[in-house]
């Protein structure tokens, strides 16, 4: 497969033209790439494979759905039974929505550990806050489209918040739904914004990789490549890492879509949406439930009240992200090398997962406590701890080079055993 | 490429401060970006409600058979509106609170035509759920009115917020009575 383009006419006509060969050439076979990247490194590309099975599952039921109030939740029904394979195209998209976030949350959390948004990465991990922000609202208006009791409250309440801006809050409100409630003309912009949605990922995506492709990956030793004794080309070496990863990814998917396609969502969206009626508890999906946690915990701060304050935080807790590259005062990015902070990471893994926790209860008795306790710390960690770690903590000495650390005989070209040789 | 052979424009007329040209330039792109932020009002125009969801906006109700004690729900514009046959009682309950101590204070004379019929959207101010307390069996939460159980928000027997996180009382919608017993919501 390494064929260089040069080598057949056909291809060579095309790349003088078209220089798509050459570009694959380069961006795939010889891209250099740290030749020490762990398993964590995979959940980059299984994310772009999310978004591909997301987008072809998507646009197969899309043929299927009717964006109406009065027939939504019929033609989800009837995608179920009726179509063929319709019940597999929908069980692989409800739940791909679930994998999706699973992969991504993981590739963020990676990314926290091994100082990944750091210079020169900065504007990549924006591109990719803005990929999750994006994700998010397309993820919110996708679960709305089926029309069952939590679509349809779960969509009230989380666009009820907006009510919380002062003065102009209401007209925001009825301007999104369209009317003086989530009806119709709300299921209509949902849908047709769910539609749009993923394909603007698509494009923050190729901006992602662009800037990716730029200084390269990071790795977990988080120091630069120097030479080719640091580098292997990405092809074969982590095609057929990612193709591995991926096996593995689909067998848990495949899973869940077969075996419990419903284990992680809510059954009282099998039931249709009733406007009049409120279901006894509101729980949005797993993924955003640490979130929802920030946005009822929230008290009164100062002169803001209560629900305004929980709207800001739930942005802010997003928000902050934008911001991790210069809150962080370390200059060594892999947690390895960094006494304190590789035990502070673990304190937000058990924060967030603390949040998600309080957010599928109601907030009574000890759930209140712990939400709020958990929320603060979820700023506190960034705000105030990322900076005074970084000012405080005295990193161990980094390695001299990747391969230095990571052979035996430390440094000397890969080439010996000849594996970078394909032909 | 061509430019390149032209003379530079900012030798030809060095005023104090720019160019013709420059002030030709910042002109037509300052109008072209007001052009373009006008021409984006039609799309998000088009998002608001539209005049046919306006025009659907007035419910008719017939409160002959709504004993007094009883609740009625009726559907004005996708929401709940709460009939409440109030009886002496709860009429004097609200009545008797002290303004002093609500969130959103109102007196019951301010939110009711007639006293025996309390008319308020069931929609609760915090963040929209359908609050409980209109069938017999629901929980009325700790002043009579209404419950809500999303967050826990309490209403009393004039719709009024006094526990929990809505921030202000139920709405009460424009209605009128038409004879004595029909009344026109919107
Ligand atoms: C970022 C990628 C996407 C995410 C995260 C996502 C997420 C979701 C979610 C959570 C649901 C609700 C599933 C359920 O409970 O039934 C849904 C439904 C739906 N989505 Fe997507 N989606 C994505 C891309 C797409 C695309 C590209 C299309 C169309 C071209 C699409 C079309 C639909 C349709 C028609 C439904 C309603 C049928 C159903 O509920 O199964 N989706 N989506
Ligand atoms: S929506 Fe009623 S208390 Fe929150």
């Amino acid at each position: 497969m390494a064929a260089a383009p040069q080598q057949n006419k056909i291809v060579r006509w095309i790349d003088h033209r078209l220089p798509i060969f050459t570009f694959m050439q380069h961006e795939l076979n010889e891209y250099p790439t740290p030749r020490n990247l762990s398993y964590w490194w995979n959940f980059g590309s299984l994310s772009g494979i999310m978004l591909v099975i997301m987008i072809v599952t998507g646009v197969f039921l899309a043929m299927q759905y009717t964006p109406n109030v009065n027939m939504a939740f019929d033609s989800v029904e009837r995608i179920m039974r009726d179509v063929n394979f319709g019940w597999l195209l929908r069980y692989l998209h409800m739940n791909g929505a679930s994998f999706f976030f699973i992969v991504v949350y993981v590739h963020l959390f990676r990314g926290l550990y091994y100082g990944s948004y750091k210079e020169p990465r900065e504007l990549l991990w924006m591109l990719g806050v803005v990929i999750l922000l994006l994700m998010m609202a397309t993820a919110f208006m996708g679960y709305v489209l089926p029309w069952g009791q939590m679509s349809f409250w779960g969509a009230k309440v989380i666009t009820s918040l907006f009510s919380a801006i002062p003065v102009v809050g209401d007209s925001i409100v009825r301007w999104l739904w369209g009317g003086f409630s989530v009806d119709n003309p709300t299921l209509n912009r949902f849908f047709s914004l769910h539609y749009l949605l993923p394909f603007v990922i698509v494009g923050v995506v190729v901006l992602h990789l662009v800037a990716l492709h730029q200084h390269g990956s990071n790795n977990p030793l988080g120091i630069d490549r120097k030479g080719p004794q640091d580098s292997i080309p990405f092809h074969p070496y982590y095609t057929v890492k990612d193709m591995f990863g991926l096996g593995v990814f689909l067998i848990i998917y495949a899973a869940f879509v077969f075996y419990m396609p419903n284990a992680l969502g809510d059954p009282q969206n099998y039931v249709q949406a009733n406007p009049m009626q409120t279901p006894l508890e509101i729980v949005p999906e797993w993924y955003f439930l640490p979130f929802y946690a920030i946005l009822r915990s929230v008290p009164d701060i100062l002169f803001i009240p209560a629900k305004l304050a929980g709207v800001l935080c739930l942005f802010g807790a997003i928000g902050v992200l934008f911001f991790l590259p210069w809150l962080d005062t370390s200059r060594v990015r892999s947690a390895r090398f960094r006494p304190v902070y590789k035990w502070v990471f673990w304190l937000l893994v058990i924060d967030v997962a603390v949040l998600g926790y309080c957010g599928a209860h109601r907030p009574e008795g000890w759930f209140i406590l712990a939400g709020r306790l958990s929320t603060l710390y979820y700023f506190v960690h960034f705000i105030i701890l990322f900076p005074v770690i970084g000012w405080l903590e005295r990193p161990l000495p980094l390695p001299t080079s990747i391969a230095a650390a990571v052979t035996r005989k430390g440094g000397a070209p890969l080439g010996a055993a000849s594996p970078m040789e394909k032909h | 490429m061509a430019d390149a052979a032209q003379p530079k424009p900012m030798d030809a007329h060095t005023h104090d401060s720019g160019t013709r040209r420059d002030f030709l330039q910042i002109a037509a792109t300052s109008l072209a970006g007001i052009g373009a932020a006008i021409a984006v009002w039609p799309l998000i125009d088009s998002m608001n409600a539209a005049k046919d969801t306006l025009a659907l906006s007035t419910t008719e109700v017939d409160l002959a058979p709504v004993q007094m004690g009883q609740r009625l729900t009726v559907k004005w514009r996708g929401s709940p509106v709460f009939v409440d046959h109030r009886t002496a009682d709860e009429i004097k309950a609200a009545d008797a609170v002290d303004l002093g101590s609500l969130r959103d204070p109102q007196t019951d004379a301010q939110r009711v035509q007639k006293p025996e019929w309390l008319i308020v959207v069931g929609v609760c101010t915090h963040l929209g759920c359908v609050p409980l307390g209109q069938k017999p069996t629901d929980p009325r939460g700790a002043y009579g009115g209404w419950f809500c159980p999303c967050h826990g928000s309490q209403y009393d027997t004039s719709g009024r917020i006094r526990q929990g996180p809505a921030p202000l009382n139920l709405a009460v919608p424009p209605y009128q009575f038409t004879t004595a017993t029909t009344v026109k919501i919107g």
